[in-house]
């Protein structure tokens, strides 16, 4: 079996003095889509958080065969991990064409960048024609394929995405679910993705976890997943 | 007229010290939501630093340099000693800190250059310009400079990645880490700006104000007053309000001059004018509370 890209083993993590990751453990294959499911604070968005230090965490958290637990998350960013945080991880007063240029920061291949850049708007036409407004002025759909964008810039070989579906018309979600699949297919970048729409991420992703209160309480194949009766009453809804 | 064009021309010079001053705070206002009281102190200890490289024999410009770089280095060491273990530290606790650098800064300076009044020099040639008499060649050079070292900036911010990273770590730190940029560095590297603009303004205003350990204090008041009407967050608007209280003061004594020549009541003269500013600045205040250019920053709780 192929070794995993991320794996994450016993994560606990806190905010001050409270606890909200108890035991935290999962594997995500390279080229995949893995999804985290749960209810409102069952610690989906605080997993993101801790694999990019952006909490106090214990524990173990190993991408490529390399510890990266505590380690500042600018470094974390330079293991090409990109993580689009909730409710439209972009930088609202800068213009489309500056957010995209301060993604590929820690880029030092002027070409690639170039190319990049082409592949991102061949995904996201829609931000060549807004490339110099404000991203803050752009609608709800256009800031979210911005941020997925930003992330794509980085050249990334693992996405974090947070609830990409937030606020968003049911329409729009489709389509960048759509674009998601494409970009995991061609990019070979594999995807953790954080959702409140369990049915859609189900549908996308191979495989899924479900979080409860701070620990992973189920995991399988995103099929297996689906028909599990309580998942299915608890999160799918019929 | 021609003494109207003079006080413009004045009121011009004063503005481009206040803006650069003003330009100062704003910076590390925007990535740190603190008001540096100590930013002209800082300014004052500079242009000690480039009148002692004189001292040492050393010509005008190249001293410039020296102390400006020197200055940039200084902000940075302050950053990263005095401050980086105050990030989360309660906002008194920084004002209080601000305070005492103002401190040491004024009495340092006077325990090594003394408190004497010193007098400095202009780097620009005496003779007179085509607009002769209007604008003196120290004012003239004084707005020059600015002008340079301002569009400089605007360039580094606007087109080099790395002072894109720096607004991408004023605007959203928590973003800007997750893309990569070194925010604590970005901190850094603001304060070293802010001391080496700062170190810009008062080589310049030296020859006029003469060197003495307070000579920023009330430049450092008109700053705070260009900041606020631009709108402290708005680097811009900071520039623009410098030369507007500048101009501003000055045009106030002028009125006051002429109401007294024509019908020779004294109301307000040169004494009043930074009372009247002031009066003026809350004014404009009252009326838009976030600065001419500023945006009203609504917070989500």
């Amino acid at each position: 079996m192929m070794a995993a890209l991320l794996e994450v083993k016993a994560l606990k993590a806190f905010y001050g003095s409270t606890q909200s990751l108890y035991d935290v453990s999962f594997e995500i294959p390279a080229g995949g889509i893995t999804t985290l499911l749960g209810a409102n604070g069952a610690g989906k968005t605080t997993t993101l958080r801790a694999i990019c230090n952006m909490v106090r965490t214990e524990g173990a958290v190993r991408f490529e065969g390399h510890d990266i637990l505590g380690k500042p998350t600018e470094e974390i960013v330079r293991r090409r991990i990109a993580h689009v945080p909730e409710g439209r991880g972009t930088f609202t007063s800068l213009t489309v064409d500056e957010n995209l240029r301060i993604a590929a920061y820690t880029r030092k291949d002027k070409d690639g960048v170039k190319a990049e850049r082409e592949r991102v708007f061949n995904y996201f036409p829609r931000l060549r024609e807004r490339i110099q407004q404000q991203a803050g002025t752009l609608s709800g759909g256009e800031q979210q394929m911005l941020a997925i964008a930003r992330a794509l810039m980085l050249k990334p070989r693992l996405m974090l995405l947070d609830e990409p579906s937030f606020g968003l018309a049911p329409l729009i979600v489709v389509e960048i679910f759509r674009i998601l699949k494409r970009i995991n297919e061609e990019e070979k970048v594999s995807i953790l993705l954080v959702e409140q729409n369990a049915a859609l991420a189900l549908d996308l992703a191979s495989h899924a976890y479900v979080l409860e209160t701070g620990r992973v309480v189920m995991s399988g194949d995103s099929s297996v997943v689906k028909n599990d009766e309580n998942i299915r009453k608890s999160y799918l809804g019929y | 007229m021609e003494q109207f064009l003079e006080q413009l021309a004045s009121g011009l010079a004063n503005g481009a010290i206040y803006a650069c001053v003003a330009l100062a705070l704003v910076m590390i206002y925007v990535s740190t939501d603190h008001l540096n009281f100590a930013q002209g102190e800082m300014a004052m200890f500079s242009t000690y630093i480039s009148w002692q490289l004189m001292q040492w024999g050393l010509n005008f410009w190249v001293a410039f340099l020296g102390a400006v770089a020197i200055s940039f280095v200084m902000g940075v060491l302050i950053e990263r000693v005095i401050l980086r273990p105050l990030h989360n530290a309660p906002v008194l606790s920084v004002v209080v800190v601000f305070i005492g650098l103002l401190a040491i800064c004024n009495s340092m300076a006077g325990a090594i250059w003394s408190y004497l009044i010193k007098e400095y020099p202009s780097p620009f040639p005496k003779s007179s310009f085509g607009i002769a008499g209007v604008i003196g060649p120290h004012q003239l050079g004084v707005v020059l400079i600015t002008l340079i070292v301002l569009s400089l900036l605007f360039a580094f911010f606007r087109f080099t990645p790395l002072g894109l990273a720096m607004r991408a770590a004023a605007q959203n730190p928590q973003m800007a880490r997750l893309v990569g940029v070194r925010v604590d560095w970005m901190l850094a590297l603001g304060w070293g700006l802010a001391a080496a603009i700062g170190a810009v303004a008062g080589i310049m205003v030296a020859h006029i104000v003469y060197l003495d350990p307070n000579m920023m204090g009330g430049i450092l008041l008109y700053a705070f007053a260009a900041a606020l009407v631009g709108g402290i967050g708005n680097p811009g608007g900071a520039v623009v309000g410098g030369f507007i209280v500048g101009v501003l003061e000055n045009m106030v004594a002028y009125t006051g001059n002429q109401i007294e020549k024509l019908t020779g009541v004294y109301i307000i003269g040169n004494g009043e004018k930074l009372t009247v500013a002031l009066i003026i600045v809350i004014f404009v205040l009252t009326l838009k509370p976030a600065g001419l250019f500023g945006r009203v920053v609504v917070k989500r709780v």
